[in-house]
């Protein structure tokens, strides 16, 4: 008997420890947690109720279910029969966007691959410098830079200035408020999203790879799309996604830059919970475009798996 | 230079004149490469010897393209070749690290030269399966290169870099990753594949036994500089530069005054007065102050009635199965050593006796 007790002692020792164990877990936690619920599902789930809500005369929502915030994104409701005629317009606003982010992101990649490849190749001790000069911009507000992007593009900006000196053109060059105006914006505004994620994947690549293709009857060209651009890939890709995705929902660039002329998704959003006053609409907007999101990540996800599953 | 003389008679796949490569500038200029003068010559397993920073990995990449020389130019079969990018050269290269594409299967590894040179698919095929007999990895066509052992990564690194048929190959230390038994194989393959393909083989170790064993000629360098370009059995009995002699095998190194030459044997006064005759072969030492060497295979014990070389106190015996040294410190605090072949008396000789040691003369030279 003597010999068990311990034994039992022991393994009640044990239980007890594991038990406060849990408990300073869930302690260490919840802030986090608390954070995550509080400003992320919450939301998220508002959105989603206040989707299915019937919009109050002067904003707001009134507690009436109702699907039709979903069916205005693709239809119109005759006026006199209540019949459904297809829309156009919200859709139009979402492909424009979608184009728009996209250009931009080829835009991006095209100017931020060359950078990114630049302070890869760069001294280990300069490199830091030049990720500094990158991140720089990030140290002023958004709106601001953005505002700095209208005063150098405008009519009497620095670039119509210069170009008319130079004279090369004899009357100004009309960017602002125009899709090209948005279009820049919206690459200046994410370049370093592209540059930082191509940065980290170039970083780490094994140079003598490069000088491998080169022994190997490569020229330039071919051992930057057989050699670099490949191992570079996992980069690319994550620079798309986060030149895109906020490129899709971009607000403040397209609502200056563009003259709240031409809308994007994130104007369009913006101007249901104000002017037009209909919030389930615009909750209802804001998901179809996570969803769109969402689409995209999955399938960078599947095509991820696909060429893992065929490497292996 | 003996590597000149010999280039007469046979054609040389690569040639490099006055070839110095600096990197930097101003005061932390670094000279990697002083004016090199070479000849490899065509079907030759050509070793490029030396020690860390000698300049050897710097003259391959010369000779690669993957650095340009701060003067003097290099040749191929007797076409200049000095400012052609790497990917013009009919050279490959087998790096360190392999540097096998980590994106590709091993069959496109070993494809991707032939690929790049546009050539059609169905040839790209058949030299691709070539090459995979050829190192034994057929089973391994399809395979990711990470999922390889260090020897498989070598063989693909190999027939990658065979695969185009270059007139010369470049091994950068291909074996210096693998393990002891693993490298004494490969010694070996290499060597055979060498003379299978025919093809130049430009090989860089900083090992020298390595070198001696695989090597129809060596370079040895130090510095920068070629300081003795010959067959393995050149390099190792007849060195010109104590740093040859030193860093290859063991040797004793003795300092003397050149008394007088004749032809090509110098009698030099060592520092106790002895004099022995040694000879100069090729080195530049004719006079003065030299070192003599000799190896301590060369030197025996003094037999009973003998009349020694040399005589010195027994410090050390040291008994490694088939051979035992024997370390004596002479007078002039000069330490020699006697290798004598399978063990000897150990009540005759111990540390403290007193012992002489024969120097056999034909085999002493004279060193830079």
């Amino acid at each position: 008997m003597s010999g068990r007790e311990p034994q039992t002692a022991l393994a009640a020792a044990i239980e007890q420890n594991r038990r406060n164990e849990r408990v300073t877990r869930a302690w260490l936690l919840a802030p986090a947690l608390t954070i995550i619920l509080a400003i992320s599902i919450l939301p998220l789930g508002i959105t989603v109720v206040y989707s299915f809500l019937t919009p109050g005369t002067y904003g707001g929502v009134t507690w009436e279910f109702s699907t039709d915030s979903y069916v205005q994104f693709l239809f119109q409701r005759d006026i006199f029969d209540d019949s459904l005629v297809f829309n156009s317009a919200y859709v139009s606003i979402f492909l424009r966007s979608i184009g728009l982010a996209l250009g931009a992101t080829l835009g991006a990649l095209i100017l931020g691959f060359p950078t990114a490849y630049f302070i890869a190749t760069k001294p280990r001790e300069q490199r830091n410098i030049w990720l500094f000069l990158i991140t720089l911009p990030f140290w002023t507000n958004l709106l601001i830079r953005t505002y700095a992007m209208l005063l150098i593009i405008r009519d009497e900006g620095i670039i119509n200035i210069m170009l008319m000196k130079a004279g090369i053109i004899s009357s100004p060059l009309t960017i602002l408020y125009t899709d090209t105006a948005v279009f820049i914006g919206l690459i200046y505004s994410f370049l370093p999203f592209m540059v930082l994620p191509i940065y980290a994947s170039l970083e780490k690549l094994d140079f003598s790879l490069v000088e491998a293709g080169y022994d190997l009857y490569a020229n330039r060209l071919k051992v930057l799309f057989h050699v670099i651009v490949p191992l570079a890939k996992p980069g690319i890709v994550a620079g798309c996604i986060l030149v895109f995705i906020p490129g899709l929902g971009a607000y403040i660039t397209p609502e200056l830059l563009g003259g709240g002329k031409k809308l994007m998704i994130g104007n369009m959003i913006a101007m249901q919970f104000g002017a037009s006053r209909n919030w389930p609409f615009g909750s209802a907007a804001a998901l179809i475009l996570m969803a769109l999101v969402i689409l995209v990540l999955l399938a960078n996800a599947l095509a991820a798996r696909r060429g893992a599953s065929n490497n292996g | 230079m003996t590597g000149t003389e010999i280039a007469r008679d046979r054609k040389a796949a690569v040639s490099a004149r006055a070839l110095s490569k600096t990197f930097g500038q101003g005061d932390y200029a670094v000279t990697a490469l002083d004016s090199v003068e070479l000849d490899i010559l065509e079907n030759e397993f050509f070793t490029l010897l030396g020690p860390s920073g000698c300049g050897k990995t710097t003259l391959l990449r010369l000779i690669a393209g993957f650095e340009l020389p701060t003067q003097g130019s290099i040749s191929l079969q007797g076409q200049d070749i000095t400012d052609k990018p790497p990917h013009r050269r009919p050279i490959n290269t087998v790096f360190q690290n392999y540097a096998l594409f980590p994106h590709m299967t091993v069959a496109e590894n070993i494809g991707f030269g032939l690929r790049m040179l546009g050539k059609p698919a169905a040839e790209i095929k058949q030299t691709t399966e070539r090459m995979l007999a050829l190192v034994q990895l057929e089973a391994m066509a399809g395979r990711r290169t990470d999922q390889l052992s260090g020897g498989q990564q070598q063989r693909v690194a190999l027939a990658r870099a065979l695969a185009p048929a270059p007139k010369v190959l470049l091994l950068d230390e291909p074996l210096a990753a693998l393990d002891l038994k693993l490298r004494k194989n490969m010694q070996l393959e290499l060597k055979s594949l060498q003379a299978e393909t025919g093809i130049t083989f430009v090989f860089v170790t900083h090992d020298q036994e390595e070198a001696l064993t695989m090597s129809d000629r060596i370079a040895v360098m130090k510095s920068g500089k070629i300081l003795q370009i010959g067959t393995p059995r050149d390099i190792y009995d007849r060195p010109t530069h104590r740093f040859v002699a030193d860093f290859i095998g063991d040797i004793n190194i003795l300092e003397g005054t050149v008394e007088h030459t004749d032809g090509d044997l110098a009698t030099v006064r060592l520092k106790d007065g002895t004099r022995v005759s040694a000879h100069l072969g090729t080195t530049a030492a004719r006079s003065g102050e030299v070192s003599v060497a000799i190896r301590p295979e060369n030197v025996r014990l003094a037999g009973a009635g003998e009349t020694p070389t040399l005589t010195g106190i027994l410090e050390n015996i040291v008994y490694f199965g088939a051979a035992t040294n024997l370390h004596l410190r002479l007078g002039t605090g000069e330490e020699i050593v006697i290798r004598n072949p399978g063990a000897v008396d150990e009540g005759r000789y111990q540390p403290g006796a007193t012992i002489g040691a024969v120097l056999q003369p034909e085999l002493i030279r004279v060193l830079e």
